[in-house]
């Protein structure tokens, strides 16, 4: 893993574990001060879960966007077995911002497909910093179809700032790309399972996220546009992040209200980036359950179940 | 008909404003930069005679000119937009709903209607750019949601013509599900056999883009118009440099395989009618 990375406001905790670090290096040394470290680490402790128990909305966001968080690869390495990833899609070239390929889970066989950030500015660049062209989002749905022709579930992790928006991606029709596996998704006749794991970003994050099941990690977040884009327009100011956060609403609580996602999955103390294990096998553990329901209804079951879960998403009057 | 009075006085308010053909007797077209006499342009369904060039039309308008007359009749009219998540910028969101609301024509950016080309049924949707951008929340999501399901049940090929800036902000997830939404109901469409020709009209962006504007079994572009996911500005300031001529316009996305077909406005009534025609299955 890269060098721990820490937000402005893990700071107090992080100078309190320090001091915790020094009092173990001088307890190592001979002197008697284990109270004096308990009590030190139950005020970090406190004082962690104080912090991640009142984020604000923007806080939310950039526990979503770090660095150190665990990416869909972690993932797959963590709660999957015999991954063997696929590249291509079969038409212009292989995009690295998405991943996918069979896994076994709990050793039954399933595809497993993520958007992939990358943790280093190498790895950034060559995953296009998790931001998918139009061969991402077609590579998506070719394994989609060929989990689909071999009766395997689909799952998916979600952790995207967006679809590209360059001139390539235009030419190569993003739009249609999206807007296909939008159609194909929902008449997908196998399972599928949707984690938000990060940056959930609009059509970008919704092009593989159309699922029975949605499941979303505590601290992920889930808008139809970023906070920054939402500030750059509404606010004419792309720095008004924090007040279009806010607005947008777009954490695990605020949207298991609207009835989008089914499931929020606890982030071990300090966030997801803190702890991967734990947190990957909270995860697993609530793919598992939802998997074991979904494989007792039938393909048509599945496509019905799937259209009145998107169909029921309104807010209106009549 | 009461509704169609009432449309009616909805159309004479919305065509003062500035949006579509500019007011005044003159108008200097953008395309020709001809002095033309509005009344010329909009007796030619907002289309410069001189050039062809497209100004944007009144969705009412739109339909009356494509239309058997009489023929139609509009589904949820009165559906309106709720300000669930209490959004607030410069202005909250149900003060622009109410904004939009109060410059008279629709409830919201979309009008649904079944009514006749040339003889053939069909469930027509056509977008109000003038409201709030044609801007897709859970109310156009869920009228053109309804005209894809009528379209199933009745058998009757289904028309979106398109005008949208994207999803809308201010309902935030929901509008980015109504993307999922519609395109399921398309999914459906497709299952059953049944025509979707999808009209891009200018400027059709965003999640729009992204879901059923580009989901036609036929997509049918006006000519110029501007299509694409990200709107210019934001290519332009991701990849910091400047845009090709003509990008994201209509003329480029039939170069690039992503539109069927390019029909001026003067000719889409009969051109629809034509390829419905043929794509009949005779089993209906
Ligand atoms: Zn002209």
């Amino acid at each position: 893993m890269a060098a721990q990375f820490h937000l402005e406001f893990e700071k107090p905790v992080v100078e309190l574990e320090k001091k915790v670090d020094e009092l173990n290096a001088l307890a190592k040394n001979g002197l008697d001060i284990s109270s004096d470290i308990s009590a030190l680490e139950a005020r970090v402790e406190e004082m962690r879960n104080n912090i991640f128990s009142n984020l604000t909305r923007w806080q939310t966001a950039q526990v979503a966007r770090h660095v150190n968080r665990p990416f869909t690869l972690d993932y797959i390495r963590l709660i999957f077995s015999e991954f063997v990833e696929l590249h291509g899609d079969r038409n212009f070239g292989d995009d690295h911002a998405i991943v996918g390929g069979p896994a076994r889970f709990e050793g039954k066989p399933v595809m497993v497909i993520g958007h992939q950030k990358g943790r280093d500015t190498k790895e950034k660049v060559y995953r296009n910093f998790g931001m998918p062209n139009p061969e991402g989002y077609r590579k998506a749905l070719r394994l989609m179809k060929m989990a689909e022709q071999f009766g395997l579930p689909v799952i998916t992790f979600v952790d995207t700032p967006g679809a590209y928006p360059g001139i390539g991606a235009e030419e190569r029709g993003q739009a249609e790309a999206i807007a296909r596996n939008l159609r194909e998704m929902a008449a997908l006749r196998t399972p599928i399972i949707v984690c938000v794991t990060g940056e959930g970003g609009s059509g970008g994050a919704l092009a593989i996220a159309v699922g029975n099941r949605i499941l979303m990690l505590e601290h992920s977040i889930y808008a139809v546009i970023s906070p920054e884009g939402c500030a750059a327009i509404l606010w004419s100011d792309g720095t008004k992040g924090e007040q279009a956060a806010e607005a947008l609403k777009p954490t695990a609580k605020d949207i298991i209200r609207l009835g989008v996602i089914d499931e929020i999955i606890k982030e071990p103390p300090g966030g997801a980036h803190r702890n991967h294990q734990v947190t990957a096998i909270a995860l697993k553990e609530a793919i598992s359950r939802n998997l074991d329901e979904l494989e007792k209804l039938s393909a048509d079951e599945l496509v019905e179940d799937r259209y009145r879960k998107f169909r029921a998403m309104t807010r209106c009057v009549e | 008909m009461s509704w169609f009075t009432k449309e009616k006085a909805g159309i004479e308010k919305s065509d003062s404003k500035k949006s579509k053909v500019p007011e005044g007797m003159w108008v200097k077209c953008p395309g020709c930069s001809g002095t033309i006499l509005s009344l010329d342009i909009e007796a030619n369904q907002n289309v410069c005679p001189k050039c062809g060039h497209h100004f944007r039309i009144d969705a009412v308008k739109r339909l009356k000119n494509l239309l058997d007359e009489g023929s139609w009749k509009e589904f949820d009219s009165g559906m309106t937009s709720v300000d669930f998540l209490e959004f607030k910028d410069a202005k909250s969101y149900q003060d622009r709903i109410n904004a939009a609301v109060a410059k008279g024509g629709s409830k919201d950016a979309v009008i649904c209607v079944e009514g006749a080309i040339e003889g053939t049924r069909v469930q027509v949707s056509v977008f109000d750019f003038s409201f709030m951008g044609g801007s897709m929340g859970s109310v156009v999501g869920e009228k053109i949601t309804r005209s894809i399901e009528r379209g199933i049940t009745l058998k009757q090929p289904v028309i979106i013509i398109s005008a949208s800036g994207g999803a809308r902000m201010q309902e935030s997830i929901l509008s980015l599900m109504q993307m999922a939404k519609t395109s399921a109901a398309l999914a459906k469409l497709k299952e059953a056999g049944v025509p979707f020709i999808s009209v891009l009209t200018d400027p059709t962006t965003g999640g729009v883009t992204a879901s059923f504007a580009m989901l036609g079994d036929i997509n049918i572009a006006e000519p110029k118009a501007l299509i694409g996911f990200a709107g210019p500005r934001v290519i332009e300031q991701t990849i910091r440099q400047k845009l090709p001529e003509g990008f994201q316009r209509a003329e480029y996305l039939l170069d690039h395989g992503m539109v069927d077909i390019i029909i001026p406005r003067i000719e889409m009534r009969q051109k629809l009618s034509s390829i419905l025609g043929m794509l009949r299955k005779t089993d209906f």
